[in-house]
């Protein structure tokens, strides 16, 4: 048994020494012909590190929002194109502060619920007569609404529980507005002007840099009741709730799906009329977002590879016939049908294998120019190297089966005359 | 001395079927014993049936009808592998166009017989120079066919097919590539292989050669014509 063993071992090993000797000798054939196979093969795995990289920093961005913390919004971020399931989406009611209150009333699993209402666009005027540009986002939050966002007050300080009762027009700024409004000047005490409203400058918020590139730090905030009677209270606001600790995640965004669901008397077995992201919602989402996108590269790879593998189908019919000879000798000197066969196609392998390697290689280092540009780790997509050299090895032995039976069949009369 | 049979062929017919109602007769019921440590040569002009005697001794082929022992072994009736192994452990051929595979140095095309043998990387290549100081060609395992002279590559062929220590040595005009000088050094090569106890079969059309055998077989129209001790050898033991 283990003999047998042993003896299948060395035929392959002997069969891919003489592979690699003849693949050598037609170097710039055999170089051609896998470098349609490492075309195939580099498509899929730069496009699969791609995406990596950006699921990556997808979640790297996502941890800005701070530990085991969710969203609650009307809408998702990312919306297909179906034109119906747009229409449904915008049918959405807004998320009122009163279904808000409730959830941060009765979510038990939940250490911090804030609200907070946006609106964009807005112009901020300091009290030198400074300008920025009409980009800036203004939020009105509550006082969890800091620790949910993860923002640190870097000078000056957060608004308290008496000045967002009674609805105190007090502002903390995000660190572009400081660097705008206030370049030399301390801005604690200050004021601003946004919409004809003044404000008090009473904190800033440490930078925290945008995710994909974007930016975080544009924006002002206020306490939500000065935002309520300023823009208005009936409009839709964002809940961000943090779960006491990872393990009631899931049980906590279960129990405010629940208590939202109750608030807005959304029927059993309907659909949620809202959206709760989180970092695994948010890679679902974009993993559904790009699944058209993976299909068709992995259609387009597909029908590469298909191509490549008839190009070593056929480069190897062009070997047989070439080394019809050298075919005639071996069976002379003793070559089974089984030890031509496996030469043959171990060479089909082989070549398939080495475009393979040089696809996986490039496909690796390009998609990683993504990781740098994002400034995230670089990936290896491993499921994706592996997938790559099975279809690999798949299309050697598919390609290489008929040229290599041809090789086998020869009649070793019949090679040895031939010229 | 052993001088059991190695070769046994009795009543070998050889048909080729054309297509149609053709039919071609190579061989015409050939019977021939051929013993341990023989030299024999088989002659006969071109289209006499000698190269599909050859190739049926040889195992390429395998006989119409007839009896072919080799070794007391029927084979005859092998099929594809089991005439493989016959022609990797029992026949050595040497050819007369040499084929060796070109691009493989002198020790690469000594082993071959030895890989389909499956002996081991390390022992191959000791056999293998071994076989190769026996034709003289020690100093040379390194080169390729082209960088040989046509001598020395049919050294090489000769080694080869001695590596595995066959029961027969199987020449097709080994000489036919070769200028006379050459070819004399290749016959007096074989006289010795003859002399360590090899047996010898050697197809040629040329008296010349096969004046070196003990024994003249001629065959002409598929059948044996004569069959004949040579008593006065012709011996080249100096060139």
């Amino acid at each position: 048994m283990s003999q047998a063993v042993e003896t299948i071992l060395h035929e392959i090993r002997e069969s891919l020494m003489m592979a690699l000797v003849s693949l050598k000798t037609n170097k710039l054939r055999s170089v051609l012909t896998l470098l349609g196979i490492a075309v195939g093969v580099f498509s899929i795995i730069g496009v699969m590190t791609g995406m990596a990289v950006l699921i990556n920093s997808i979640e790297s961005g996502m941890s800005q929002l701070g530990a085991n913390t969710f969203q609650v919004q009307r809408m998702p971020n990312f919306q297909t194109g179906n034109p119906q399931e747009r229409a449904k989406l915008r049918n959405r009611k807004y998320i009122k502060y009163e279904q808000a209150l409730k959830v941060k009333e009765n979510s038990t699993f939940a250490a911090a619920v804030g609200i907070e209402a946006w609106t964009f666009g807005k112009t901020a005027v300091g009290s030198d007569g400074k300008k920025s540009n009409p980009d800036i986002q203004i939020a009105g939050e509550d006082i969890e609404g800091f620790v949910t966002n993860n923002w640190t007050i870097g000078e000056g300080r957060l608004f308290t529980q008496d000045e967002l009762n009674s609805g105190r027009n007090v502002a903390v700024l995000g660190k572009q507005i400081i660097d705008k409004l206030f370049p030399r000047t301390d801005p604690i005490g200050q004021t601003i002007r946004v919409d004809g409203h003044e404000y008090q400058v009473i904190g800033t918020i440490e930078p925290k840099g945008g995710m994909l590139g974007g930016n975080q730090d544009n924006f002002i905030t206020v306490p939500l009741t000065s935002f309520f009677n300023i823009y208005g209270k009936e409009r839709d606001v964002h809940l961000m709730v943090q779960s006491s600790s990872r393990e009631s995640f899931d049980d906590c965004i279960e129990q405010v799906r629940g208590i939202m669901r109750t608030a807005r008397q959304v029927n059993p077995g309907d659909e949620d009329d809202f959206y709760i992201f989180s970092n695994d919602s948010m890679i679902e989402q974009f993993n559904d977002f790009t699944k058209y996108l993976r299909l068709g590269i992995m259609l387009v790879s597909a029908i590469a590879l298909l191509a490549a593998g008839v190009g070593i189908m056929n480069i190897m019919l062009v070997s047989v016939t070439e080394r019809t000879r050298e075919i005639g000798i071996r069976k002379a000197i003793g070559a089974k049908k089984t030890n031509i066969l496996s030469q043959f196609i171990l060479e089909a392998i082989v070549i398939s294998e080495l475009g393979g390697m040089v696809g996986i290689l490039l496909g690796i280092v390009v998609g990683n120019i993504l990781a740098i540009m994002l400034e995230v780790p670089a990936v290896i997509p491993w499921d994706w190297v592996a997938i790559g050299f099975g279809s690999c090895s798949l299309i050697g032995i598919t390609f290489g089966v008929y040229p290599a039976w041809k090789a086998s069949n020869l009649d070793p009369i019949e090679s040895l005359r031939y010229e | 001395m052993d001088n059991s049979v190695v070769i046994n062929l009795k009543e070998i017919k050889k048909i080729y079927d054309m297509g149609g109602a053709e039919e071609v007769q190579a061989l015409r019921g050939v019977s021939v014993e051929i013993h341990k440590n023989e030299y024999v040569a088989i002659m006969g002009p071109s289209g006499s049936g000698k190269s599909t005697l050859m190739n049926i001794i040889g195992c390429l082929d395998t006989p119409s009808s007839g009896l072919y022992e080799f070794n007391g072994v029927n084979v005859s009736e092998m099929n594809d592998n089991q005439l493989a192994k016959v022609r990797n452990k029992e026949i050595g051929f040497v050819f007369q166009t040499f084929n060796l595979l070109a691009r493989s140095d002198a020790l690469h095309n000594v082993e071959l017989p030895l890989i389909y043998a499956g002996v081991t990387s390390g022992e191959r290549k000791r056999l293998a120079r071994e076989a190769l100081n026996h034709v003289g060609l020690g100093d040379r395992v390194h080169h390729k066919p082209n960088e040989l002279s046509g001598g020395q590559r049919q050294r090489v062929a000769v080694a080869r097919a001695l590596v595995n220590r066959p029961s027969i040595l199987l020449a097709d005009e080994p000489t036919g590539n070769l200028d006379s000088k050459t070819g004399d050094e290749i016959m007096i090569l074989f006289e010795e292989l003859h002399h360590q106890g090899n047996t010898i079969i050697l197809v040629t059309h040329e008296e010349y050669i096969a004046e070196h055998a003990h024994r003249i077989i001629r065959v002409r129209d598929g059948m044996v014509e004569t069959d004949e001790r040579v008593d006065k050898r012709k011996t080249v033991t100096t060139v």
